[in-house]
């Protein structure tokens, strides 16, 4: 059975219409998928409700063989560890402090034990976080505190990482980084699932690429099969051409 | 890391746990009437009596106040991601008191109201506590600023009808209105202390188990739940352990403004803001607080005894702006 099991999973706000529409998908270890769409696809919503953060209205999310409703919060997040699109504000914590709740899914009394801090500083070191370890998060820029939520993420040490706009605050070296880093983790044998507006980034980086529209999955597939300008276009609602740069490398530009 | 962590937690605990301890020893030797310590040391009439049955019995229920109030008020700001919250931000304090008007106003005067009254102010915040508990687990949607908003609102509603009540009473109960409502520490019976001492270390103790996961949840629902953090069940949970607390001293106690909201502040300010350090120190911390103002209370003005929250505040407040503007 594959890690994680999407079986027609619905969800709608009350008295809205339905966000997601029956979205039904496998994925394994060791994939790196890309989730694209345009705004209000339901994007947010679909990683949210393989968080555990929303309940399927109908439908079922399963990972490991465990249902997510079904599940103890704290096993879930041993399970998946997601990076929100915004840092939570005003946070008076420490950047050592802030990788560290990534352990209160293991934590059964108060204080973290020494598994904690080899997991935090684990992800220190591979968020190339190091130097800012004392420093307040709060006073840190936009894309310093992304990396610190993911470093944070990385100390759950789940099998599935979801990760929702990751690069919208990092400049092209840490976004390279990124995409790195994402490698690497895929090949610790890790399920990593990208919501990313940067097609062209995702078109080179991920195995596979969820195009959601109108809360439903209108294509799913390997890069160069799922990112068809025509589709692209009846999606987005703006035209696509695709261009191929060294060594066969996907492009995509859009507008007229 | 780990080891130093445990190690602050210790240091704070045992600091904050020394003073309440201090408190507890000095304070009842300590007022206005002066006491003649020969005479308390053979245990002889008057200072004996008022040593063992009016002032110990005084401290030990202001150590409990404070303790109780500064827990839930730190758990509070915390649940409520508010900084201005108070324990009575959810209404709890507002009923205790509607609770005593009530039984005040409509008693035959006697001697032995005070019961009736304490009995008929736990009613009132157990009213607000079943509230709570029903709401926050029953409505599907559920946040903690909805059931803000209806804590003001039952507050409005019982301040509305205490000041009915108020207008509609005759002199001597409208001046047993108007001083239950100032608040304040009196001598109590020790079952009333021991009783009070049932509900007040137990719920205590779970809060303190709490902290780690509150150092999450003070900051986003979201961020606390992809923690594995149930926030709906630490929130409901704590809302109703801090009523509890706040509901069982208030009835006692009356009204006592300012110290659930400036103790954990203040303490934040020392300590930091992990609940891990800010909870013990705010237990403890807050009952040597209360101790010690209700001390200065029945002293400073001796043989008139001046409200407890007007030391609070006098006391706790310029304190806490030197410390808001000196760093």
């Amino acid at each position: 059975m594959s890690l994680l099991v999407l079986q027609s999973a619905a969800f709608a706000y009350p008295g809205s219409p339905p966000v997601l529409n029956g979205v039904s998908a496998e994925a394994g270890v060791g994939e790196l998928i890309a989730i694209i769409g345009p705004n209000g696809a339901g994007k947010s919503t679909l990683l949210d409700l393989i968080a555990g953060h929303k309940t399927p209205a109908s439908g079922r999310c399963l990972v490991d063989g465990r249902d997510s409703a079904a599940t103890p919060r704290d096993a879930w997040c041993r399970l998946v560890a997601h990076v929100p699109q915004q840092a939570p504000a005003n946070v008076p914590y420490t950047v050592e402090e802030v990788v560290l709740t990534g352990r209160i899914p293991y934590g059964r009394g108060l204080y973290e034990n020494e598994d904690d801090h080899q997991a935090m500083e684990e992800a220190l070191e591979r968020m190339r976080l190091a130097p800012f370890r004392g420093r307040s998060f709060q006073t840190l820029s936009g894309g310093e505190q992304q990396r610190v939520l993911l470093a944070a993420a990385l100390a759950q040490q789940s099998p599935v990482l979801l990760l929702d706009e990751p690069s919208a605050h990092l400049d092209p070296q840490n976004e390279a980084r990124l995409w790195t880093l994402l490698h690497d983790l895929r090949a610790l044998g890790r399920l990593i699932l990208v919501v990313t507006h940067h097609l062209s980034l995702a078109a080179h980086h991920s195995d596979r690429i969820w195009l959601l529209h109108h809360g439903a999955l209108a294509a799913d597939g390997p890069p160069a099969a799922a990112l068809q300008p025509g589709r692209l276009e009846a999606v987005f609602g703006v035209p696509f051409h695709r261009h191929t740069g060294e060594q066969g490398r996907l492009f995509l530009s859009y507008g007229d | 890391m780990a080891i130093e962590l445990r190690h602050r937690a210790r240091t704070v605990l045992a600091l904050s746990a020394l003073a309440a301890l201090l408190a507890a020893i000095f304070c009842p030797f300590l007022g206005g009437s002066g006491m003649d310590y020969a005479n308390l040391l053979r245990r002889q009439s008057p200072d004996w009596p008022i040593f063992v049955n009016l002032r110990l019995p005084r401290t030990l229920l202001a150590l409990l106040t404070g303790a109780a109030l500064s827990a839930s008020g730190a758990m509070f700001q915390a649940l409520l991601r508010d900084a201005l919250a108070t324990p009575s931000s959810l209404g709890v304090t507002a009923a205790a008191a509607l609770g005593a008007v009530a039984a005040i106003s409509f008693a035959p005067a006697g001697p032995a109201w005070f019961p009736l009254v304490w009995l008929c102010a736990l009613a009132g915040a157990a009213t607000v506590i079943a509230l709570v508990a029903v709401l926050s687990r029953s409505r599907k949607r559920f946040s903690a600023y909805t059931l803000l908003l209806t804590g003001i609102a039952v507050n409005g509603i019982c301040s509305a009808i205490v000041l009915l009540l108020h207008s509609l009473a005759g002199i001597t109960k409208s001046f047993q209105i108007t001083h239950w409502l100032m608040g304040g520490i009196a001598p109590v019976e020790y079952s009333v202390v021991l009783l009070l001492a049932a509900v007040i270390v137990p719920v205590c103790v779970w809060a303190l188990r709490l902290a780690r996961v509150l150092n999450v949840v003070s900051y986003g629902d979201t961020w606390a739940a992809g923690r594995g953090v149930n926030c709906r069940q630490v929130t409901w949970r704590g809302f109703v352990a801090g009523t509890v607390l706040v509901g069982t001293t208030t009835a006692v106690t009356g009204p006592i403004a300012f110290v659930g909201l400036i103790v954990p502040h203040l303490l934040r300010r020392v300590v930091g803001p992990d609940y891990r350090l800010l909870l013990p120190a705010s237990v403890f911390g807050g009952g040597a607080f209360v101790a010690i103002c209700d001390t200065v209370a029945r002293s400073v003005l001796a043989p008139i005894e001046v409200p407890v929250g007007v030391i609070t505040a006098l006391l706790g407040g310029p304190f806490f702006v030197w410390l808001l503007w000196s760093r």
